[in-house]
Order: C-alpha cells, then structure tokens, then sequence
C-alpha cells in the first residue's frame, strides 16, 4: 500500500513539468499548474511513508522489464522511508518557494526547464531509494545526476554557472563510473542484480575491500566527503536557492543512503572500514567548517557547511560501523541513530538557511556578505527565519542540531569502556573534534548572521531591500516550525529512527526500545521548554523594567567619532581573520595587500579570498595534465572522411587476423 | 614509590611544552632549570637506598643543572643584550603540536621496547624520548644561539632520564658521564657565544652562513 | 523534602555567592596592588545600581541587542542547576547533562557574539571576533578533560563524573586528573576572560574581549550582563573545585562551607594569577589554549596507553 503510494508520488512528480512545457511562457498558469502537481505528489508521497511508519508492513512490488538482468523492483524498509521524508518535503516546499522566487514572467527562458527538472529530480531520487535492484538502482541515480546538472545549469548564459555545471558533471559522472564497477562485483558474488542482503562467504577479501573503496569513492563524490567535494561548492552556489536547498539538503544525502545501503548489504565488517569512514568525517566536518568560516559568498559558505554537516553523518555512520564489527549495539544505536536523525535534521535547517538566503538575494540581487548589512531591519522574518536556521546548525538547544549531536557524541562516550564494556579508545578522541565543529560552526554563523543582517548596510543593495513574499515566507515559517518540533519533541521521532536502525543492522531487532534507553529524551523536552519558558520570562522582565525606566536612543559609542559610516563595520573577512589565520595550512587564503606604505598614503585596496585548494591545486593541475597527455592523440582527428574510413578499414583488417 | 614518579615525570614533560611554546628566553631558562632540579631528585625515588656518594651525585646534579648552568645563561644573555627568540623556522604553534606528536610517537614506541619487568609500566622511557625530541627541536629549529644551548640542556636531560633505568647496574656511571659532557658543552657554548655576539653584534645564528666561504 | 532542601540550598549558594567571587578577586589584586580596593559586596551594589538606573539603545540595534543578555543570565542559569556542588547532586541530573551545559554556554555566546555585532561599530565586532575564536580552542580543551573523568568514573553524567569516588581516583590516576585541572584551569581563565586572555580592568578597547562585545550595553541588560558573567564564572569554578576537593563528609552543614571556601580559594587564586602575570600577546593566546588541550590529551592518553 505505502509503495503504491509513493509509486504514485514518484509519477506525478516526474510528469509534473510537463503541463507548463505546453503552455505558454509568459503567462502564469503553466507554474500553477506544475506547482500544483508537484505540491500532489509531494503530498501524495509523503502520505506512502506516512502510512508505512504507523505499522504497515512492506509490500514488495515487483513488475518484469525488458532490459536483461533487470527487474523493477521496489519495496519500503526503515532506512529507505527515513530517506523519502526529506525529498518529498523538501521537494514540495522548494515548488511553493518557486512561486515567487522563479516567476515564469520573470524568467521566461529558463522557467519551465526548471520545474520540469525539478519534479524529475524528485521522483529520480525516490526511485532510487526504494529500488531493490541495481538497475533500477542506477536509472534512478542517473536521472538524479542529470535533473541535478541541468537545475545546476539553470542560467546557462553566465559563465560561472556553466563552470561550475562542467565540474559537477564530471563528478557525478565519476562516480556513476565507479557504480557500474560496484554493482557488478556485486552481481559477481550475489548472482543476480538484486540488492539483497549478501550470504556470508560470498566475498572474498579483495573484492569487499575494492567494493568498500568504490562505494566510499563513489557516494562520497555524490555526499560531497572531503576531498571529493570540489564540485559542491560551485555547484551550490551558482544554482537558484530552492534548487541549492533540495541540492544541499537532499541529494547530498542520496550518498549517504548509497553508503548506508551498501554496508548494510555486507555480511561482516572489517575494523578498518569503520575507523577510515570515522576519520574522513571528522576531516570533511572540521576542514568543511574551516573552509566555510573563510568565504564571503553567502551562498558558497553554506555549501561548505554542508560538507560539514555531511562529515558528522559521516562520523555516526563510521561509529555504527565500528560498533557492528565489534558487536556493541549501543554504539550502533547510538551512532546510526544520530548519523539518521542527522540526515533529517540537515535536511530541515539547511533548506531553511537556503531558502531564507534566497529571499536575502531576492531582496538585495547579490550574494556578497560584505555588500549586505543591516537587513534585518528591512526584512525581518527572512532574519528570523535564518536566525533559527543558524542556532539549528550550531547544534544549539532548544533545536533540532542539539538532538542529533548529542546521539553521536553520547555515542563516542560509550566508546570509552563505560562501566565494564571493554573499549575502543580511539574512537572517543572524536568527540573533542566535535566540539571543535560546533565552536567553529558558532564562529562562521555569528558573523554570518552579523554581516548581513545585524548593524547597517554596506551598500545600496542593502538599503534598499524589501522583504519577501508569502510564497516565500511560508516555506521557511514551515522549517522553522518542523526544526522547533524535532528539537523539542525527539520522542516523536524515535520510532521511525529505530525502524531505520533495525533495517541497518539485520540482528537488531529492538532498536527503538534500545534508543529510548540510552538517550534521555524527556529530558531534553523537559530542558528545552525549561529553556524556552525562562526565556519568555527573563524578557518579559526585562521589559517591564525597560518600560518603567528612561530610555534613551542615541547612536552607538565610536569613542568619540562623531560621523561613523557603516564602512567602519566589522567585515566578515576581517571576523574571519584569526580563524583563517589559524587554519592557513588547510585553506591557503589569497591575499592581495598593499606592500609598504609609501611616504604620502595613496589610494590602495586590500582584498582576501578562501578558494578552494582541492580544486585549484590538485584537481585542475591533474586534469589539465591528462588534457596536455590526450592532446597527442588529437592528431588522428584529421576530419577528414578519407582518414575516418582508412581507421575502419585498419579496425576491420585487425578483427579478421585476430579471429 | 611509582605514585610519586609518574607525576614528577608528568610535571617534566608538562615543561618541556613550556620550554617549546614560551618566547621569552628567561622563561625558556627557568623551565629548564627546573626540570634539572626535577630530574635530579628522581634517582633518591628510583632506588631508596643509594648512600653517601648517590646523595653527594644527586646534590652536585642539582647545583649543576638548577642553578649552576642557568645562572651562566642568564650572564650570557645579558652580555649579548637580547631578550627574545626572534621568529623561530618553525613557529610556536607547530612546534607545540610536533612535540606533542613526538611525545605521543615516544609512548607509542616504548610500549614495543623489551624492557625489563619492572621498568614497563612506567614513563621513563617515554618521558625520556620525548624529552630528547624536544630538546632535538629546539636545537634544529631556533635561531638564536643560547636557544639551541637550552635545546641541547634539553637533549641531556633526556638522556639523564633514561639512565635512571640502568642505576641499579651501573651505578651514576651514565649520570656522571652526561654531567661532564654537559659541563663541557656548555662551558664551550658560552664561549662561542661570546665570539659570535663580538664577531657580529648579534647572536642569531644565520649569520654564521657568512662564514661559509 | 531531603532532596528539596538540598536544591533550595543549591540554587541559593549559586545565585548568591556569584557576584561575591568577583568582589573577592578585586581585593586579592588590590592587595597585591598595596591597594584597599573595593569593598567585598562592591559587585552587588552594582547590580542594585544598574538595575535602577535608565538605558540608551543605540539606533542601529534590533530585538537581538536586547536579547543577548536575557540569553547569556538564562543559559549561565540552567547550567547551574546542572552541577553537583556538594554530595554528588545535582537539582537537574541525566545521562548527558554535560553536553547540554557546555552547548548552553554556546547558546549565550551566540548571542552575546551576535548582540556585539548588531551595534554596528568595529570595536564590538573585534570583541566578539577573538571570543569565538579562542571559544574554538577551549571547547576541545574541556571536552578532553571530560573524556579523562567519563572514563575513570565510568559515567556520562556530571553529578556522576564528579561523584563521591573521585578521591579514590585521585590516589590511582592522580597524573591524568592533575592534568585536567591545570587543562579545565586555562580554560577558565579563556572563558570568563581573566588574564591571561583578557584584562577585564583596561577597557582600552584594543585589549579587551569580553569588556569590548558589552561596550554599548547600559542599565538594567548590562546588569543582566554582570549577573550572568558572575554566573559563567561560578559554573566554571564550581567543576574545578569539585574536581579539586572531591569531599564528601556525609554532614551537608560540613559540605557546603568546605565547598564555599573552596570556591573563595579559587577566587584568591585567580586573582593571584591575575597580579602576577601579564596579559598574553594576542598571537600568542592560541597557542596557550592548544597547550591546555595538549595537557588533557595527555590525561586520557596516559589512561588508555
């Protein structure tokens, strides 16, 4: 019945575009109705995975397909339900923000390629989740990658936005490469395309650690794990904000099922696994917040966030590993739980900070934080709506960032040896390098926050910023309420995680039981109303006195300088600065600074960027290398037809000796 | 008995960082000389009973090492009329975390040694290793001259440490012998120093690149 | 009724004895100074006054500059309730607990940090600049030291952590909790900005960090400031006195004075350290706040070695 449902879902959301390619483009309509459709079948798939988590069990469906070794074969579990939530919602509130922000009437030539991407990337992505065959595994992967390149491509007409394309589809390709690789030594030792449970045996040595390296080099491509995530960035950032959000918030975690799925197929797991996936998560989530706290670009910084957030994924994932290798459940409740409960929660506030990011741009028509300022009093629910998103992200009580952290690092105690359990001491040291996560994270979304929405505007741009619309501003009034429900209220949710925990680990058979045990979570409600409800009550105070008290308005203290400009601000280059300085070795900042001062000052200007180093000194040197090496062989493309039949003439002669 | 020589060994170690991270030279000095004095005492822990001439040993050490040496140091340091270590090669920060990786590595590396029964538990093979790493640093990477004399003050403590393995066989035999090389080590460094800082005017040691040709 | 009593007393001893730490700090450096200083109870008259007195809001400021006190008093608040200052209890105990304090502390520099920035003026923006950075490096300094007491007592909550048997532990694993004292001390200081890190008493606005990010606040919210500092002081003090001092007589009319004087010591000493020692270069912060890290490192690793 669920799967029925979410097929349903899948379809509308596929075909939703279609309508708005016949109609018109400089008329409405064909968006409402696109809208409409995907908003249905959002709705409708929603309603599957609804009705599977109050209790229904897992109807398989399995239909025949042409194509050999393939079957269409579908079916719901825990792990595969988790996933589907953040599409499906996602999905449907980046339609309704899509009203306004990408008005067909504003954006005639590119509008309706858009949404009909938008529903295909959608429904390729909860094909993919609830495919139980590798085939199927990989259209729907596929269709994913090349929605996702399109969506990226959105305004093909700038230079930036096609770059950063190129890259993302050579990634992506990449590791599409590395699937096809994957599937098959596991077709090698299952038998079949099916994407079943492998009997113990059936590995040997080699082929499971080249299957573990594939499947790491290939979903990390897709979740962005460093130092795979060089097309992320660019990708993010140059995209229109609904399409960064469902790209930051979603796809990005179809790497994480991937991995999730594969090592959950294996029928044991070696030590080493584990430890190597916990160490590339702490250093994709400490490098990922360092690289974020030096950009300027608003859009670019939240990309690397998300890298960050993808490493402490990550890190819950490598600790489950370890715990089902040396057969602790409470590490893997612990671990995977939180690496689940994580996936939601990044999908909420990251959405969030996109889409309020978006309203900025919308507002102002640029993405440069040192441009911005003082928005917050010119639009001050979008500053709202991204105050909530950045304490969410932080990982601050009372939101939803608290819950899942505290999992993981409840988690990376456990590892110590409490009580008489023997331990795996290494594994506790990250911890600490969560906390260092977490104060970074603190660092890079105060000034964030500071820059372009507290003081006073930097430029015209920022003084002349208007709020949003409600198309708008209903979507992230809608995160904000999903991140205070998660963050206050966990209980609700700890069933559906213990169902995904369970489908992880096939001899976990109580997860959820196991959960409620080991973390407190009346607790955290009962801390976070205490919280909220002195909050209230401080200020309420606060504000009695206020009232009853003189209080005066004046300009603020600039020891005596009586005509500041906002250009006397704080930058967020220059709040950066200890922090870039400290990271130097990782970031390696460009700096452009006058040198000297001559005897007379004259004009000069000072100008820093973070670019990334991955990209722009191993990647680009590597490949323009392979270019230099493959441009000897361009002296076979004569163009000439003689020259073409003469190669197939050779090619011919060749196939007859060698037979 | 060993629950009074971890932590002194604990303590000795905590100074080595002090010794890596702090820039002023005096600082660097009084580290050092305290962890003389610490390591002098350590042989009255290691063996309860040394006698006459182990009591005459550890005192001499102590004199030396505390406050003999430093107290030289600090003259030179007036004479050459310096303060500071400029910006060392390798600066403070790394140089903090490369000791701290050295000490690490010591630990792990001296959990694989054969050592003898009742020397496994403890930290005095690691503390020593470390404690030659540091003092090898310290040599390798600061400009100044009288940082390089600490840093090898540094590398004969840590040999002073490990020696404290082999009392019970050869009895100070390893201690005497790595008091008079420091004796005479030191005594040569001052007077280099001395000619360096007339030669030159300075005693930052990248002057002596002149003195190639 | 035992148990309410107990948090009664808890709640009173923190929310009273706070602001006297300040004050006893201000007479050990005067002391030092040849000085007679302030009176004892200076911090408290100043409380009185600034809660009477009338504010000026800059301009430039939104809902945010009046919220970053209210958060800062609040959160320092309910990590007190989360401290076993004496007999291993705490009002409010559960596995975890520990995360949640050190992520409330968060919560209140977030948006003290954010307060800062929202005057608009560069001095403010400076202050809160250094205060992230070096809360970056103070963080993993605490949370290794908090590896060191999970692992000897076995347990994930602070009431359990600083329990009963940390004496015990003391004569076993002495070095490692040694050194997580002088880690957790360092990180004291960074935290409530004392010297090393911080002059509260220049207010030359180059120097300072936290004196600087409250420049702008004035009246009732930067008494709320006061309070709240003073309450950030004692939640930090409290740990290391009960890592510290780990008594436990039975007699809860012994424990609470041990513990009270144990917490004015711990003034004195910082007040000591603040006479005797210079503020650091600013360059030179990080690297004293990774050595502190360095030391508890060094704690858990001699325990798991």
């Amino acid at each position: 019945m669920s799967e029925l449902f979410v097929l349903l879902g899948i379809v509308l959301a596929a075909t939703s575009g279609i309508p708005g390619l016949l109609m018109g483009r400089s008329c409405m309509t064909g968006q409402w109705v696109t809208t409409l459709l995907a908003v249905l079948g959002a709705g409708v798939g929603l309603a599957g995975v609804g009705i599977f988590w109050t209790g229904a069990a897992s109807q398989p469906i399995v239909l025949p397909w042409p194509i050999p070794g393939a079957e269409f074969s579908v079916a719901l579990d825990g792990l595969s339900a988790i996933f589907l939530l953040p599409i499906f919602l996602v999905s449907l509130l980046g339609s309704i923000y899509g009203l306004a922000y990408w008005k067909q009437t504003e954006h005639q030539e590119n509008g309706r390629k858009l949404r009909l991407f938008y529903g295909t990337l959608t429904a390729g992505m909860a094909m993919l989740v609830i495919a139980r065959n590798s085939i199927l595994f990989l259209f729907g992967w596929e269709i994913m990658a090349l929605s996702a390149f399109f969506l990226v491509t959105t305004e093909d007409d700038k230079q930036d936005v096609r770059e950063a394309g190129w890259i993302y589809l050579v990634a992506t390709h990449m590791a599409t490469l590395c699937l096809f690789a994957l599937f098959g030594l596991l077709r090698a030792a299952n038998g079949s395309f099916a994407l079943t449970p492998l009997a113990e045996g059936s590995l040997t040595s080699g082929t499971a650690t080249a299957v573990f390296v594939l499947s790491l080099v290939a979903f990390g491509f897709k979740a962005g794990i460093m130092p795979l995530h060089v097309w992320l960035p660019g990708a993010h950032s140059m995209a229109p904000s609904h399409v960064s959000a469902i790209l930051s918030g979603v796809i990005l975690k179809m790497g994480i099922y991937g991995l999730a799925r594969i090592t959950s197929l294996m029928p044991s797991l070696p030590l080493e696994w584990g430890e190597i996936v916990l160490i590339l998560g702490v250093i994709s989530g400490v490098l990922g917040v360092a690289f974020a706290v030096g950009q300027h670009d608003l859009k670019r910084l939240l990309a690397y966030h998300s890298i960050e957030n993808i490493g402490i994924i990550v890190m819950g994932l490598g600790l489950a590993m370890i715990g089902r290798s040396l057969g602790r459940p409470a590490w893997i409740v612990l671990g995977l739980g939180g690496s689940l409960l994580h996936v939601w929660n990044h999908a909420l506030f990251k959405s969030l900070l996109f889409l309020s990011a978006g309203s900025v741009i919308h507002g102002t028509h640029t993405r440069e934080i040192d441009h911005l300022g003082g928005l917050a009093k010119r639009m001050p629910w979008t500053a709202l709506g991204f105050l909530v998103g950045a304490v969410a992200i932080c990982g601050l009580p009372p939101l939803n960032g608290f819950v899942s952290e505290f999992l993981i690092y409840l988690g990376l105690f456990e590892t110590l040896g409490i009580g008489k359990e023997p331990s795996f001491a290494g594994a506790a040291f990250a911890a600490p390098a969560l906390a260092l996560i977490g104060a970074l994270a603190v660092a890079c979304f105060v000034k964030v926050y500071g820059a372009v929405f507290l003081g006073t505007a930097r430029s015209d741009h920022a003084r002349h910023a208007h709020e949003s619309p409600r198309a708008m501003l209903g979507p992230i009034a809608v995160l904000v309420a999903c991140c205070l429900l998660i963050g206050l209220a966990p209980l609700l949710v700890t069933p559906i995680i213990g169902k995904g925990v369970s489908a992880w680990a096939a001899g976990l058979k109580d997860a959820s039981p196991q959960l409620s045990n080991l973390a407190p979570f009346e607790w955290i409600t009962f801390m976070g109303l205490v919280l909220i409800g002195a909050l209230l009550a401080t200020s309420a105070l606060l504000w009695l006195r206020l009232h009853t008290s003189v209080v005066q308005k004046g300009s603020t203290w600039g020891c005596g300088y009586v005509a500041p400009t906002p250009r006397m601000q704080y930058t967020s280059s220059a709040f950066a600065q200890m922090l870039v300085g400290l990271f130097s070795w990782a970031l390696r900042p460009h700096v452009h600074a006058p040198k000297g001062m001559p005897m007379f000052p004259q004009k000069t200007d000072f100008h820093s960027e973070v670019p990334d180093p991955v990209l722009d000194e191993v990647v680009m040197p590597v490949f323009r290398f392979g270019g230099s090496l493959f441009s000897w062989f361009r002296v076979f493309q004569q163009g000439s037809i003689q020259a073409y039949l003469f190669y197939i003439f050779i090619a011919l002669i060749g196939l007859l000796l060698w037979r | 008995m060993v629950q009074v020589l971890d932590p002194l060994l604990i303590v000795a170690l905590a100074l080595n960082f002090v010794a890596l991270g702090v820039s002023r030279i005096r600082g660097v000095i009084n580290a050092v000389a305290l962890q003389g004095i610490l390591l002098g005492i350590l042989p009255l822990f290691v063996h309860p009973d040394i006698g006459l001439r182990g009591i005459l040993l550890v005192v001499v050490a102590i004199g030396l090492k505390g406050f003999a040496i430093p107290a030289f140091l600090v003259h030179a340091m007036r004479e050459a009329n310096i303060q500071h270590e400029v910006k060392p090669v390798v600066n403070y920060m790394s140089s903090l975390l490369l000791g701290a990786v050295g000490t690490g590595l010591a630990m792990v590396f001296s959990s694989t040694l054969p050592l003898a029964e009742e020397h496994t538990g403890l930290l005095i093979v690691p503390a020593s290793l470390s404690t030659v790493w540091t003092g090898f640093l310290m040599l390798t990477t600061r400009q100044k001259a009288i940082m390089q004399v600490l840093g090898y003050l540094l590398l004969e403590n840590g040999i002073f440490v490990f020696g404290l393995l082999l009392l019970e066989a050869m009895p100070f035999l390893v201690e005497i012998g790595v008091l008079l090389d420091l004796f005479t080590g030191v005594f040569v460094m001052g007077i280099i120093i001395h000619h360096i800082s007339r030669e030159f005017a300075s005693i930052s040691t990248e002057h002596l690149t002149e003195l190639k040709e | 009724m035992d148990a309410a009593i107990h948090n009664t007393i808890h709640v009173l001893v923190a929310l009273t004895l706070s602001p006297l730490l300040l004050g006893v700090i201000a007479k050990t450096k005067a002391f030092f100074a040849g000085r007679i200083g302030p009176p004892l109870l200076q911090p408290y008259y100043d409380l009185v006054k600034l809660l009477r007195k009338g504010s000026v809001f800059s301009t430039t400021t939104t809902w945010v500059f009046r919220a970053g006190p209210v958060v800062a008093l609040v959160t320092a608040a309910i990590a007190v309730l989360l401290i076993p200052l004496v007999s291993a209890r705490a009002p409010i105990s559960f596995t975890g607990d520990v995360i949640l304090l050190a992520y409330l502390l968060g919560l209140g520099r977030f948006f003290t940090a954010s307060a800062a920035l929202d005057t608009g003026s560069s001095f403010e923006g400076m202050g809160a600049a250094r205060e992230v950075t070096f809360a970056c490096l103070a963080e993993p300094a605490f949370f290794l030291g908090l590896l060191v007491l999970a692992k000897l007592s076995g347990s994930l909550q602070l009431a359990g952590m600083l329990g009963g048997s940390l004496g015990v532990y003391w004569s076993t694993a002495g070095a490692s909790l040694a050194l997580v004292l002088l880690s957790w001390f360092v990180v004291l200081l960074a935290e409530n900005s004392r010297i090393p890190f911080d002059d509260p008493n220049t207010h030359l606005e180059l120097t300072m960090i936290h004196e600087v990010m409250v420049l702008d606040h004035s009246g009732p919210a930067f008494g709320l400031i006061l309070y709240g500092a003073a309450l950030k002081l004692f939640v930090f003090g409290a740990l290391i006195v009960r890592l510290a001092l780990p008594v436990s007589t039975g007699f809860s009319w012994l424990d609470w004075p041990i513990f009270i004087g144990g917490m004015l010591a711990l003034a004195v000493a910082i007040g000591v350290v603040e006479s005797t020692m210079a503020r650091l270069r600013l360059t030179h912060i990080p690297v004293l706040l990774v050595a502190a890290c360095l030391l508890s490192a060094f704690g858990i690793i001699l325990l798991v070695r």
